[in-house]
């Protein structure tokens, strides 16, 4: 239990993929100029990264690492090379599943989140929390805790940004910094913050 | 023909970089570019990418139903990544090892996606294919320039070999840890775009909310 809550706190606080790693970038700065579309896309990853990391993690674990498909009577395969297509694969298919069983069980959740689940197909915080959870080879377990805790950390940070970015609007920038470019300075004081974590031994 | 061809690959360096103004495929853009080396690397394998995804996408576009657009995209897109990526494993065992999982994030790199949909679907191969390199080209110069000033201020080397000696080899430079670390990316980043913008004045964003608007009118 310990080992999962450690785990929880490092993949929300110390290995915060929005900020140390910097994957979805693009929507992480794109989606972040209003604080309830950026909790809206925020919700979403969180779904919708637990559910692809551990999902990926079964496909991972039985069908694809070395050696696994000797259930199968193939002790020898080796399919890891075909692993980013079908990552993606499955991303795309649960994204789909998703927003079909939204719309027909929660229409209010559907409307309010329905134009970013598309989105989230290419945001590569998706893609990058499956690549990290196989390159650090979790098991079921620590792959359901990891997928919840790295999209909780990157809906605090994006939820966070929108916040900064909504009373930024009343400052005065200089001309060239407007918008793009003041975004990325704040975001590295955010990153600059959250590194105060990295310390932290868990 | 030949005006459009040379359009595509000279536009997207500096009047519209993929990078500073479409806002396309940051994410790799700040994470790769400790040092130049794995910043070059990671331009050549996106480049090569985005040029042939989108010749590859292009020349089937007429064959692809608009509604699995995405999907077909994506399967090509990633094939071609698998390509690459087998190819750095075998040749550049290093380099692939320090570009973890940024090499498999080139699927969904929005610059290689976004060219496809927006220019890829509606072109021919051989300008797809053009704009694929020209796209791939202003990423990876903002890259290695990024990278250049990391490396430079971050260690005092450039491609390792050391151009500022560094006070614990008996220099004078004090190398200036914050470069190595995530933060000095996303300021390296807006600096740069301060500097474009400076340059190119139309790229500058109107602001949301005038708070000078008297005050300007007043002072001109």
């Amino acid at each position: 239990m310990e080992h999962y809550l450690s785990l929880f706190i490092r993949s929300v606080f110390i290995e915060n993929l929005a900020l140390s790693f910097f994957l979805g970038m693009c929507t992480f700065l794109a989606v972040s100029k209003k604080i309830e579309t950026a909790l809206g896309l925020g919700i979403a990853v969180i779904i919708v990264q637990a559910l692809t990391v551990p999902a990926n993690n079964l496909i991972y674990q039985f069908l694809l690492k070395d050696g696994a498909l000797a259930w199968a009577g193939f002790p020898e395969v080796d399919l890891s090379f075909l692993g980013l297509i079908s990552y993606i694969g499955v991303i795309a298919a649960i994204v789909q599943i998703m927003e079909m069983a939204m719309d027909r069980f929660t229409p209010t959740l559907y409307n309010a989140l329905g134009i970013f689940l598309p989105l989230i197909t290419v945001n590569c915080a998706i893609l990058g929390g499956t690549l990290f959870m196989v390159e650090r080879n979790y098991n079921l377990g620590e792959s359901v805790v990891y997928g919840v805790g790295s999209g909780f950390g990157w809906a605090l940070a994006i939820t966070a940004i929108a916040g900064i970015r909504e009373k930024l609007k009343y400052s005065d920038v200089p001309d060239g910094l407007q918008g793009l470019g003041i975004t990325f300075i704040t975001a590295g004081l955010m990153a600059m913050g959250f590194m105060a974590f990295s310390g932290i031994q868990l | 023909m030949a005006s459009e061809a040379r359009k595509n690959v000279l536009d997207p360096l500096v009047d519209n970089n993929p990078i500073t103004l479409q806002v396309l495929g940051v994410c790799s853009a700040l994470a790769v570019t400790t040092n130049i080396m794995t910043a070059l690397i990671m331009s050549v394998a996106l480049t090569t990418v985005s040029a042939f995804s989108g010749a590859a996408i292009s020349s089937i576009r007429n064959h692809i139903p608009s509604s699995i657009r995405i999907i077909v995209q994506m399967t090509i897109i990633a094939s071609l990544v698998i390509v690459v990526d087998q190819l750095l494993k075998a040749f550049a065992f290093e380099a692939s090892k320090q570009l973890s999982v940024f090499v498999g994030l080139i699927i969904t790199n929005c610059i290689v996606l976004g060219r496809a949909e927006a220019y890829a679907m509606k072109n021919p191969p051989w300008l797809s294919f053009l704009d694929g390199i020209g796209n791939g080209l202003g990423y990876s110069l903002i890259l290695i320039a990024v990278a250049f000033f990391r490396e430079l201020l971050g260690t005092g080397k450039l491609m390792g070999y050391q151009v500022l000696t560094t006070v614990s080899e008996g220099g004078w430079y004090v190398p200036n840890g914050l470069m190595l670390l995530p933060p000095s990316a996303f300021f390296v980043i807006g600096l740069l775009i301060w500097a474009i913008r400076s340059w190119k004045k139309d790229q500058v964003e109107a602001p949301d909310y005038q708070i000078h608007q008297v005050h300007r009118t007043e002072v001109l």
